[in-house]
């Protein structure tokens, strides 16, 4: 036998072991984020809106993409966030953004895992209508609790402490909101990259992947795929409070079916289990939102839906995944065996 | 000196009105090379399942080196030592070779709850995994992912994930069906160079494969032990000819 170490050489053990290095091209959407800035200062409030979007389509992206947890139900989550940050700082009881987000956060992870522990007993289209029904739940709740949440009107004009105690939220050039939600998405992203690179995520693509097998090899799967939804609940819990405050207001859209829907979307445009999915899928999606809305400002969804039609049928990854292929194509064209 | 790892004392599964496992003591000794045969829908797989805890048993009792572990669920059974291979591939399919073994050893080892460190900076457990793809002469397609081998090869994979957990007990459902026989020496040859120690029980169709791996047979029919012997014994055995051997045609 040759040194112990050798088989380390193989390119396969070596790609494991190299894959989850940063490449030069993942400081891309960073930098496109800060010109942005720069470039479009009158439209920060659409870059927010997107950037809390990347957010929340990541978090589901670590339940259903990777994990493989089938929800119709995340904006339970994001709207528990956006609800206790909301609420806590429109009665005054706390308005300190930073660790706002964090019961935010805390809150939502409360309310995942409670729920994760009931729901995660079942799969496909069972838990797909569970997932629904917990949301639609605390749809409800919110509606009826006027007092707290002003149901169907929301909490309109709350204001925030400034964050750090420097900078603050001006509803009219949201210039804090957009680094402080770029600074916020920065840091959820690294630790779910963190996370998917993981021996923990690598477990959780297994459960994906094949559950029987899982089991077979001793996991605890059901112990697993609750703590990737509890995680995956808090992180759209700090983009739900993110959005409460960067728009200084709440209502019961954060708490919608639809706002549900728009996150699938994205991430089934971007392509799920994939990272960066999130942010080609919300800026695919809120784009085209902002255009098609223009032409067609009484039938745009038109439009966006016979797109979800074209990648249903065509590019099952979403764009990343389209991406792929050509790659691949074009590979396999160039060295014809 | 063998010991016995694993056995059941008159275990009985029922699927409503259907007994799928009859009162079956059983068991596997270190070292023994057990074959479960039987016709289609005798409950092989069933049994296996009995063992690895997929089911509860209606009633009976499953041990393990003696201790009672009728009620412990699959996973803390594979903790223990009692691995599987599937008739049907389970893998995981969209992973490379490596990563499909990494995820058995990473477990194994205890590797697999860490969340804030890279599963590549586990140089231990890609160094086992890729260790154990040496032996079963998969090295080559370490980086492939499952779908782009054949599948003599993934059945491969299926016996290298259980060997990955380190099994005392090694339970083999059909480890060459499906397999082309051009292809199917691969198989034979890892199941020849299994480690001694451990004891297998393989479940197959194929008598060739049966006969020239298996010390001992059991023929199950209709969920119940009808023989049992030697593979002298039981190829001799008219009973066993008649309903088994006779419409399954040996060699």
């Amino acid at each position: 036998m040759s040194a112990p170490g050798y088989v380390l050489d193989h390119p396969a053990a070596r790609a494991l072991a190299e894959r989850h290095r940063v490449r030069a091209w993942e400081a891309l959407p960073w930098l496109l984020a800060i010109a942005f800035y720069f470039a479009f200062p009158r439209h920060l409030g659409f870059g927010t809106e997107l950037l809390v979007a990347i957010l929340f389509a990541i978090s589901l992206d670590l339940a259903l993409g990777y994990a493989g947890i089938i929800t119709l139900g995340h904006a339970a989550f994001f709207g528990a966030g956006a609800y206790t940050v909301g609420m806590l700082a429109f009665h005054g009881v706390w308005k300190e953004p930073i660790s706002g987000l964090l019961l935010g956060g805390a809150v939502a992870a409360l309310i995942g895992l409670a729920s994760g522990l009931v729901l995660l007993r079942t799969a496909g289209l069972t838990l797909l209508m569970l997932t629904l029904c917990t949301m639609a739940l605390l749809e409800e709740t919110a509606n009826f609790a006027h007092a707290y949440t002003g149901s169907f009107d929301g909490l309109p004009g709350i204001t925030f402490k400034p964050v750090l105690g420097l900078f603050e939220f001006n509803p009219l050039i949201p210039r804090t909101q957009y680094v402080y939600a770029l600074v916020v998405l920065f840091i959820g992203f690294v630790f779910v990259r963190t996370l998917i690179y993981s021996p923990f995520g690598q477990s959780l693509t297994g459960i994906r992947e094949n559950t029987l097998r899982m089991h077979a090899v001793g996991a605890p799967v059901r112990v697993r795929l609750v703590i990737c939804y509890t995680i995956s609940a808090a992180i759209a819990g700090v983009a739900g409070g993110l959005w409460a405050q960067t728009n200084l207001y709440v209502n019961l859209s954060t708490l919608s079916l639809d706002r549900a829907a728009t996150v699938l979307i994205i991430l089934v445009l971007g392509g799920y289990g994939r990272l960066y999915g999130s942010f080609i899928g919300a800026v695919a999606y809120m784009v085209l939102a902002h255009f098609l809305s223009q032409i067609y400002p009484t039938a745009w969804q038109l439009g966006l839906g016979l797109l979800l039609v074209l990648i249903a049928l065509f590019a099952r990854n979403g764009i990343l995944g389209l991406f792929d292929t050509l790659r691949r194509h074009f590979r396999a064209k160039r060295a014809p065996s | 000196m063998t010991t016995t790892l694993i056995e059941t004392h008159n275990v009985s599964k029922s699927f409503g009105a259907l007994r799928a496992a009859s009162d079956i003591n059983f068991r596997i000794e270190s070292g023994a090379r057990r074959a479960l045969i039987g016709p289609n829908g005798a409950g092989k797989t069933t049994f296996i399942n009995l063992l690895t805890g997929v089911f509860a048993p209606t009633a009976g009792r499953v041990l393990y080196k003696g201790r009672d572990i009728t009620d412990l669920p699959q996973a803390a059974r594979v903790k223990l030592g009692i691995a599987r291979t599937f008739q049907i591939n389970r893998l995981f399919r969209g992973l490379s070779v490596l990563e499909n073994v990494y995820i058995a050893i990473a477990e194994r080892l205890g590797a697999a709850p860490a969340m804030l460190h890279p599963a590549g900076r586990r140089r231990d457990v890609i160094e086992e995994s890729m260790h154990l793809l040496e032996q079963l002469k998969l090295a080559d397609d370490a980086h492939h992912s499952i779908s782009e081998l054949p599948y003599g090869r993934q059945r491969l994979v299926e016996l290298a994930i259980a060997l990955g957990l380190k099994p005392e007990v090694l339970l083999l459902d059909e480890p060459a069906a499906g397999v082309p026989s051009a292809e199917s020496h691969i198989i034979l040859d890892a199941i020849d160079a299994l480690p001694a120690h451990i004891g297998v029980l393989i479940i197959d169709h194929d008598m060739d494969l049966v006969f020239r791996f298996a010390r001992h047979i059991t023929v199950l029919v209709r969920g119940a032990i009808f023989a049992e012997g030697t593979p002298k014994e039981i190829g001799a055995n008219p009973d066993v000819r008649a309903v088994y051997l006779g419409q399954a045609s040996h060699g």
